[in-house]
């Protein structure tokens, strides 16, 4: 996949399970604050992602400093790049 | 000041006739039926009945889905029906958090479908990975009560009765009694429940359920109608906004009607049998908390599903207590029987009944059964006076329910 597969992917996902709108979905969209999601959201976040992309993200502490759309964008590239 | 009274001041209905009151009224005094094929039954081995009342119409999305994503249909169907009957109270929103307002609202069991929905996923591998954080809220047993408090922001005490087709009809007898006590000034009362197959199979294993009117959906239920031949399931949700009269009349609210009694007692002669002495009782004990005689009710709202044991039972504690005296129907002809739901949209049948002056037949009922004959019953729609109305519920369990509601002249 491209880096621009993995971000529609993603955006994507979240939009259709967390019912937001593509364009409020900017790289610098936070979480919480612009896209009003909240520590339930972010539990189904994870699941989401794991479900999108095979693979098992729930442990890794660098979840936790995730507030923007781009960190997720971020976080979810470096870990296909690291186990391709 | 004592209590004295308790007034209904907002009624919500989801149903399968209707998604608000006026809608219910209007489909039930045209003798209309919310009963219809399910052909998607077909697929499931063993079950014989391809019927439902199912909900139709509604826009789950104008819920937030922060509320939303730990509601099932019946969650759904209980927020819906809980926001009209605020609405039509013109209960003020500020109040809602004041702890003067409680939710009582019950179901038969947690989401079915939820719970299928996630076993289904579960045993692909036994993995507990893939499930979301919305699944407990919908499972559990207060799931409708606790929407309903959480989204609408009401924090005064919960309750969430489970006693199958009893369920709302306790919900509205225990807030009565709450309110008549002074521990709350008004409550949002009533059931909920959403159609899954199980249901249907609960009365099937027990050839209690209709199914043999697969072809004319509408033929059936036929609550004490010799050709009946059991249950149709159905789902909804009935919400009624019971409040202490001197709240209302403060608030300068339209009462609708007022609640004047209440029984509930546990039938030990058998969990699925009912017992006709136990009905009487029950009925007795109502009367006995209305203080009220026999001669004071105008109208009998049956329990009346259908079947073959319990249709025969009612009638004769009716006519044991009534002797023949008093009109008497059933709803579920209409509605098809709406579960945790039934009490209370069949109450809201018989507010209709009161504002109308006109009680409403049971539908499908041609020919009587000659086992329940002896009693009045209602095979046209009747135009008379009507102020008292005696209501049963008698559920599975051996739990037995009797409200009596009383219409109201506002000032």
């Amino acid at each position: 996949m491209t880096k621009e597969e993995v971000i529609e992917l993603i955006d994507s996902s979240l939009a259709e399970e967390f019912e937001v709108e593509r364009s409020d979905m900017t790289p610098e969209a936070n979480l919480y604050e612009d896209l009003g999601l909240d520590s339930l959201d972010m539990v189904d976040m994870v699941i989401v992602l794991e479900g999108a992309f095979d693979f098992k993200i729930r442990e890794e502490e660098a979840i936790r400093a995730i507030r923007t759309l781009d960190d997720i964008h971020c976080f979810v590239w470096g870990k296909i790049e690291e186990h391709s | 000041m004592p209590v004295t009274s308790v007034v209904v001041t907002g009624i919500g209905v989801i149903s399968p006739l209707g998604n608000d009151f006026s809608q219910l009224m209007k489909a039930l005094l045209a003798g209309c039926s919310g009963v219809r094929e399910l052909p998607e039954l077909e697929a499931v081995g063993g079950l014989r009945s391809r019927l439902a009342a199912t909900v139709n119409g509604i826009d789950p999305k104008q819920i937030p889905r922060k509320f939303r994503r730990s509601m099932s249909n019946m969650s759904i169907y209980a927020y819906l029906a809980s926001q009209q009957a605020l609405i039509m109270a013109n209960y003020p929103v500020e109040q809602l958090n004041s702890g003067d307002l409680g939710v009582f609202i019950g179901s038969t069991l947690g989401s079915t479908t939820t719970s299928e929905n996630f076993f289904a996923d579960y045993f692909r591998d036994h993995s507990l990975e893939r499930m979301k954080t919305g699944l407990f809220f919908q499972l559990m047993g207060h799931s409708c009560a606790a929407n309903v408090a959480q989204s609408l922001g009401i924090t005064g005490r919960i309750l969430a009765p489970s006693a199958a087709c009893a369920t709302s009809s306790q919900s509205v007898g225990y807030a009565y009694e709450q309110i008549l006590m002074g521990r709350q000034k008004a409550i949002l009362c009533g059931g909920a429940d959403e159609f899954h197959p199980l249901m249907v199979a609960t009365f099937d294993i027990m050839h209690a359920a209709s199914t043999h009117y697969n072809q004319q959906p509408t033929a059936t239920p036929r609550p004490f109608d010799r050709r009946r031949d059991g249950v149709v399931c159905g789902e909804g949700s009935g919400i009624l906004l019971l409040e202490s009269e001197s709240s209302a009349k403060q608030r300068g609210a339209e009462i609708l009607a007022e609640v004047v009694g209440f029984a509930t007692i546990s039938d030990t002669s058998s969990i699925a049998s009912p017992n006709i002495g136990a009905m009487v009782k029950c009925m007795e004990l109502a009367l006995a908390d209305a203080g009220l005689t026999i001669a004071d009710i105008d109208y009998v709202n049956a329990h009346g599903t259908g079947t073959e044991q319990g249709d025969i039972a009612e009638a004769k504690a009716i006519q044991t207590l009534f002797a023949g005296q008093v009109p008497v129907s059933s709803l579920k002809g209409h509605l098809g029987h709406t579960m945790a739901a039934s009490g209370t949209i069949e109450l809201a049948g018989c507010i209709g009944m009161l504002q109308q002056q006109q009680l409403i037949a049971t539908l499908n009922l041609d020919e009587v059964d000659e086992h329940c004959r002896g009693i009045d019953h209602l095979q046209q729609n009747r135009v008379q006076p009507v102020k008292t109305i005696l209501k049963n519920n008698f559920a599975m369990g051996g739990i037995n329910s009797t409200l009596i509601l009383r219409s109201y002249m506002n000032d």
